[in-house]
């Protein structure tokens, strides 16, 4: 039996806005999934929706089989929500906090040591510190600690990591496998897609809708185009350029790259590489290097979210600007 | 219960922490007491007099000397030309003028009316009003005094008579009616009214502001921080935490909020007590009677709160909220400052749903006029019903979720 079942969601605000727009998916028992998507994709109606904090419009959702509209008196005492923003009170430190939060829930520190202590020895050097004082990583592990002082048989984590340095972020992560191991059914959203590698299964997320839900390999394999990077000194010329390419399917700037792929799905990519070395050259960049790559899920991420809106809507955005849809710089500087 | 505990404990950390406005809340209620006390008052003392007495005698002079002993008027010129008071009303320099005719004591002396010309001030109406009430409380004194004297007609009064002071002469001497007492006049046939002002004899005005000043201070702690401290919540995000746990609505309602009705309770007993000290206003009924009606109105002011920071998601909102919606009626038409019965017929009506007009018509009734309940339960009545039905609403719109 699954621990989450949702089914065809939506969520709309006022007339003009439908934020969720149709969601399915299930969770597994013990499964760490993840939701990817850029801000404003969805990710936290969909998570309010399922802690029974907004009702939806249409469809239905079941979190460790209640009912998220009728039993959520009952579904409240059984899961651990960490809200998006920093949601702990800034003025108490970090043991009141924690033990704040544990007699909400009717139980002690003392009581849950045995499922809090990996987390909580490491804030324990800080517990008589203001939480406002601590730094991001410290408080993303003392919000963490908060969720799961009351035993909850399921955690849902809203944007853990945004905002934290790239070492934090390992190491939430790092924590988030320990509890999985230990068989927490786990559902956490992200807008890194680095991170997306470190969950079971992922769903992309974009505009209320969910582009693919999949191990996170299964969904890098299905990209489909060859891939290759290229280098070039002018790199915004370059990019223009490859963007007149006759066989040029998309060209998005990646990091300090620009990323190619070719509609012609077939064609071996290195055959492709030699073409484009000599139309770089014939253009005036001859300082400009390619090579072929292995797809990320952020390449797929783009990929499907230019086709699915050259589905719905307007073909002239066939090509959409990806600078627009990746939320945050780090993800493309990130190791995947 | 342990959640309940916990959220006190959590509250209580939150106020000790904010020292800063912890400080205010404290300090307020006592300074407040101490502005409207000294510096807002309304009632007149020192008054500069001036007095043109061209032919002194002795009805003059007695005259002048009960206007000396009277506690409040203060000589600051005696002129020979009534043509002279132009400059002094002019800079200032005088606010009252007691012009006396030549040959006072002869026209008293020959049973024919006395006359003399009060000249007020009146810039300020309220001020000049009363002023021209203190002058003819004086001089009603000293008329009514000839007249127990048997002699309305009478021959020169005692030089030196020093006349009572003003609060005496306004609330009238213990014993009723001396007016009615006096001795057979052989001639006069006038009607002297005796005009007695009951339970604040010399209109002392932090007798009228203090019930007022309660009502506002608990307005602000209780509406105020109440909706303050639910929308910080919301700012903060916790909220959605609070929501998604065991917690039922009315716990967290009853957590956030009973800390504010302690501290609400402490400053209506601080005010109570600073006023009884500084400026000895009484409390003539009873004062658990006066705490339970404040608890009452404590009650009210926190429902109000919740019912603003329910519509409302940040704390700035909730501010201007709390200000529009419960401190400017209970300041402008609850009858703290102005009175209730000066308003047009509109602003009237709607004086009827301010909280503050109630609590400030019993508060006024318990510590003046010493009442109980068997005269104020009428209000008391209307104070509860509004707490119920504001209790109800308020924890009704108090949402479960977040849309």
């Amino acid at each position: 039996m699954s621990t989450v079942v949702v089914e065809a969601l939506v969520k709309r605000f006022g007339r003009t806005t439908t934020a969720l727009d149709g969601v399915s998916f299930t969770v597994a028992p013990g499964e760490l999934f993840g939701f990817i998507g850029p801000d404003g994709a969805g990710k936290t109606t969909l998570f309010r929706l399922l802690v029974s904090l907004l009702r939806p419009d249409a469809g239905r959702a079941s979190v460790l089989g209640l009912d998220v509209v009728r039993e959520y008196r009952a579904l409240r005492q059984r899961v651990g929500y960490m809200a998006g923003p920093f949601s702990l009170y800034p003025d108490l430190s970090v043991e009141e906090n924690l033990r704040f939060f544990a007699s909400v829930f009717g139980t002690t520190i003392e009581r849950e040591h045995a499922r809090i202590a990996p987390i909580y020895a490491q804030l324990e050097p800080f517990k008589t510190r203001r939480a406002a004082a601590l730094s991001g990583g410290m408080k993303q592990k003392l919000a963490l600690c908060c969720a799961l002082v009351h035993r909850p048989e399921i955690l849902l984590l809203d944007e853990p990591t945004k905002g934290v340095d790239a070492v934090s972020r390992r190491e939430f992560w790092d924590l988030l496998g320990t509890l999985k191991r230990s068989g927490l059914t786990t559902i956490v959203s992200t807008p890194y897609m680095d991170e997306a590698n470190r969950c079971d299964r992922i769903a992309l997320i974009h505009r209320g809708r969910l582009l693919a839900v999949d191990a996170p390999g299964t969904i890098t394999r299905a990209f489909d185009r060859p891939l290759l990077a290229v280098r070039a000194r002018e790199r915004y010329k370059a990019l223009l350029a490859l963007r007149g390419h006759e066989h040029a399917h998309s060209v998005y700037p990646f990091g300090d790259v620009i990323h190619y792929t070719d509609e012609r799905a077939d064609a071996p990519a290195d055959q492709i590489g030699q073409e484009l070395r000599a139309f770089l050259a014939a253009n005036g960049f001859a300082d400009a290097s390619v090579e072929p790559l292995a797809p990320t899920v952020e390449d797929t991420f783009i990929a499907r979210t230019a086709e699915s809106e050259s589905r719905i809507s307007n073909p002239e955005s066939r090509i959409p600007n990806p600078e627009s849809q990746i939320p945050n710089p780090e993800s493309r500087t990130g190791s995947s | 219960m342990t959640a309940l505990r916990g959220l006190l404990r959590k509250e209580i950390f939150h106020i000790l922490r904010d020292r800063r406005t912890l400080t205010v809340l404290l300090a307020l209620p006592v300074v407040q007491v101490i502005l409207f006390g000294f510096a807002i008052r309304t009632d007149v003392n020192d008054v500069r007099l001036a007095i043109v007495d061209p032919a002194p005698d002795d009805a003059t002079i007695a005259l002048r000397n009960r206007f000396a002993s009277a506690g409040v008027f203060r000589t600051v010129a005696v002129v020979p030309r009534a043509a002279d008071l132009d400059p002094l009303f002019q800079t200032g320099a005088a606010q009252q003028a007691i012009v006396f005719e030549p040959g006072l004591a002869a026209d008293l002396g020959r049973g024919e009316p006395g006359h003399m010309l009060i000249i007020t001030d009146a810039t300020e109406p309220n001020t000049g009003s009363l002023l021209q009430a203190y002058a003819q409380a004086v001089v009603q004194g000293y008329q009514q005094e000839l007249i127990a004297a048997g002699r309305p007609s009478a021959g020169p009064a005692p030089r030196s008579a020093a006349g009572p002071p003003l609060a005496e002469l306004l609330e009238g001497p213990p014993s009723a009616g001396p007016a009615l007492r006096g001795g057979p006049a052989p001639r006069a046939v006038a009607i002297v009214p005796a005009v007695r002002l009951r339970f604040n004899p010399t209109r002392a005005s932090s007798n009228l502001f203090v019930p007022g000043l309660m009502a506002f201070v608990l307005t602000i702690i209780s509406s105020l921080m109440t909706a303050i401290s639910l929308t910080r919540e919301k700012e903060t995000g916790t909220m959605e935490a609070l929501l998604v746990s065991p917690l039922r609505p009315w716990e967290i309602i009853v957590g956030k909020v009973a800390p504010y009705l302690v501290i609400g309770f402490i400053s209506v007993v601080a005010v109570l007590i600073e006023a009884r000290l500084i400026f000895h206003v009484p409390l003539n009924g009873s004062l658990p009677l006066l705490l339970f009606e404040g608890g009452l109105y404590i009650l009210v002011s926190l429902s109000l709160g919740i019912l603003v920071s329910a519509r409302t998601s940040s704390q700035r909102v909730a501010m201007m909220g709390v200000l529009l919606a419960t401190m400017l009626p209970n300041v402008l038409l609850s009858g703290f400052i102005f009175p209730v019965e000066s308003m047009p017929a509109p602003l009237r009506i709607v004086s009827y749903i301010v909280p503050g007009r109630w609590f400030v018509l019993i508060a006024r009734g318990i510590m003046l006029k010493g009442i109980g309940l068997d005269y104020l339960w009428r209000e008391t009545l209307i104070l509860a019903a509004m707490a119920a039905a504001l209790l109800i609403v308020s924890t009704r719109s108090f949402k479960e979720r977040l849309d």
